[in-house]
């Protein structure tokens, strides 16, 4: 029995990693398919460098991300302070249910939605091209902050409500109490938020697709390359973000691992 | 000491003004567009020609249930078998099946095509064994494969998240009262981790029905789903806004439906286990 639970997750991981193994072989191809493998070559990560299409989306998708997670960490933050405050219990439930929509509602209808938003106003005030950098930006961080308020929430919950007060009493004006008493116990809330917040705009397709107009991210890129045949410079790409990805995350995680070490020392 | 809850309250409101302009009002507008002719006139012609895409639509909610309960029936044995491992090896199982995740979704789709082409690895592996090649790529198999592997880690993270909480001491509890492994499963297992499978449900079947990539890469251009036909529509020109929202409008009315339901059906086991 458990030789057989242990084939049975031996075998889902397989079929998750396939793909992406197939990818990783296929990006050192000396040929231009995607299925013969002919030889070993890293022309296609030379490719990559002087791609300025990719690197410009490249830039584009990381200065969005960061952007929007800044952004939509400060706004959801105080979002979910001011909510907690509401004493009506059904203008706190209203609140809650506007803010899930973006969530729950799926991608191509809350890309959709916000392009119609934009190209309707764009008309109003006589632009020809409303979709841009702006417009990404809008709705990325309009996706993002359910996640970060919902991260948030959790832990000002968990504080105690009295902490704001005391710092009070103890000559804070309002600004420091939030700094300096509450702001830090929130912490780990806000910076998983944010991460989130990170990752969700950086990988976002859907949404992006419908508001970006001429202003590409690397997903876009990505989804032009594969319209026509795919050669193997998109496995190339994906395959350096993946290794990209998985040496922060193992970075992350020993970091993470020491700091409980530590904690676990004292 | 009023003055600074007041503080506090007001804080929200730059949220609360971005929530109306950028979650309300587009909602509205995708309404006005779906009643309204690309001159701006009222009409209702938009609903009535919905008949056109009621094909795309049982097709589209046809292929979501069946990825969605494919899903289900893989993760839900997988998140049970993960539980009794060491806590360490959980962990890292668990990293593993976010992991792909990380990776860009067009791509991962994309490289099964690499598997399953006509004349991709599997069937280059066929040949070379001197069997026929199958027709694997441009298949409803295919689409359902796509959106299982692309979903199935939204599957797997809620089951096993509500699987590893359950009190190991309810289990023994019922080997004491004389339950079978099957019994064990059906009154107390299943029932914990309900509603981790209901958001497993939700979020996979919501992308599945919406998607129109899936289908556009491994099921051909023949097939056309409600996704592939609002991306068609908006693709072609801003004449063809207000059908592609009545057709947005459609799935959003659809999804909402799906989840009332679902919701409804753990509030009902929650009542339950209260009374």
């Amino acid at each position: 029995m458990k030789f057989l639970s242990k084939l049975y997750i031996a075998l889902i991981l397989v079929f998750l990693y396939a793909p992406i193994l197939v990818m990783f072989i296929f990006s050192f191809n000396s040929a231009e398919s995607v299925w013969v493998f002919e030889g070993f070559s890293l022309d296609w990560y030379k490719e990559l460098i002087y791609n300025s299409t990719m690197l410009t989306a490249l830039r584009h998708t990381l200065l969005i991300a960061i952007l929007s997670a800044i952004i939509s960490t400060v706004l959801g933050t105080a979002a979910a302070i001011g909510i907690l405050q509401l004493r009506k219990k059904i203008t706190k439930s209203l609140v809650m249910s506007v803010t899930n929509i973006p969530m729950m509602n799926a991608d191509i209808v809350t890309g959709i939605s916000l392009m119609l938003l934009f190209v309707f106003f764009g008309k109003l005030i006589g632009l020809n091209e409303s979709l841009g950098f702006f417009t990404v930006l809008i709705a990325h961080i309009t996706f993002n902050l359910p996640y970060v308020i919902l991260s948030v929430m959790p832990k000002l919950q968990q504080t105690d409500k009295h902490l704001p007060e005391a710092a009070l009493d103890l000559g804070c004006t309002p600004l420091q109490a939030f700094f300096k008493a509450v702001l830090p116990s929130i912490m780990p809330g806000v910076f998983s938020g944010f991460i989130m917040a990170f990752t969700l705009s950086l990988d976002d397709f859907v949404i992006s697709y419908f508001t970006c107009g001429h202003y590409q991210t690397l997903p876009i890129v990505i989804y032009n390359m594969t319209k026509k045949t795919v050669t193997p410079d998109a496995y190339a790409l994906s395959t350096i973000i993946f290794v990209t990805v998985f040496v922060l995350l193992i970075l992350y995680n020993t970091m993470q691992n020491n700091s409980e070490r530590k904690v676990a020392r004292r | 000491m009023k003055n600074s809850a007041l503080g506090r309250r007001i804080i929200a409101c730059p949220y609360y003004v971005w929530a109306a302009i950028f979650i309300i009002v587009p909602l509205i507008m995708m309404v006005y567009y779906s009643i309204t002719n690309p001159v701006g006139e009222f009409t209702i012609d938009n609903f009535l020609s919905l008949g056109k895409y009621s094909k795309a639509f049982l097709l589209s909610i046809t292929y979501a249930v069946i990825s969605t309960i494919i899903t289900f029936l893989i993760a839900y044995p997988l998140s049970y078998a993960m539980t009794k491992l060491k806590i360490s090896s959980q962990r890292m199982i668990l990293m593993m099946v976010i992991f792909p995740m990380w990776m860009n979704f067009l791509i991962r789709t994309y490289s099964w095509i690499s598997i399953l082409a006509n004349t991709g690895i599997i069937n280059n592996f066929l040949v070379s064994l001197g069997f026929e090649p199958l027709k694997l790529i441009n298949t409803p198999g295919a689409i359902i494969l796509g959106m299982v592997y692309d979903f199935l880690p939204y599957m797997v993270l809620p089951i096993y998240t509500a699987m590893s909480k359950i009190d190991t001491s309810l289990l023994e509890a019922s080997d004491d009262l004389g339950c079978n492994g099957w019994q064990k499963l059906k009154k107390v297992i299943f029932p914990l981790t309900l509603p981790g499978v209901v958001s497993g449900i939700t979020m996979v079947f919501v992308p599945s029905v919406s998607t129109f990539y899936i289908s556009q890469k491994l099921g051909g251009n023949k097939t056309m789903l409600i996704g592939d036909a609002i991306e068609y529509l908006f693709n072609i020109g801003p004449d063809h806004y207000n059908v592609a929202s009545t057709l947005s409008l459609v799935l959003m009315v659809l999804i909402l439906i799906s989840m009332a339901i679902m919701n409804r059906f753990t509030d009902e086991t929650d009542e339950g286990v209260i009374i």
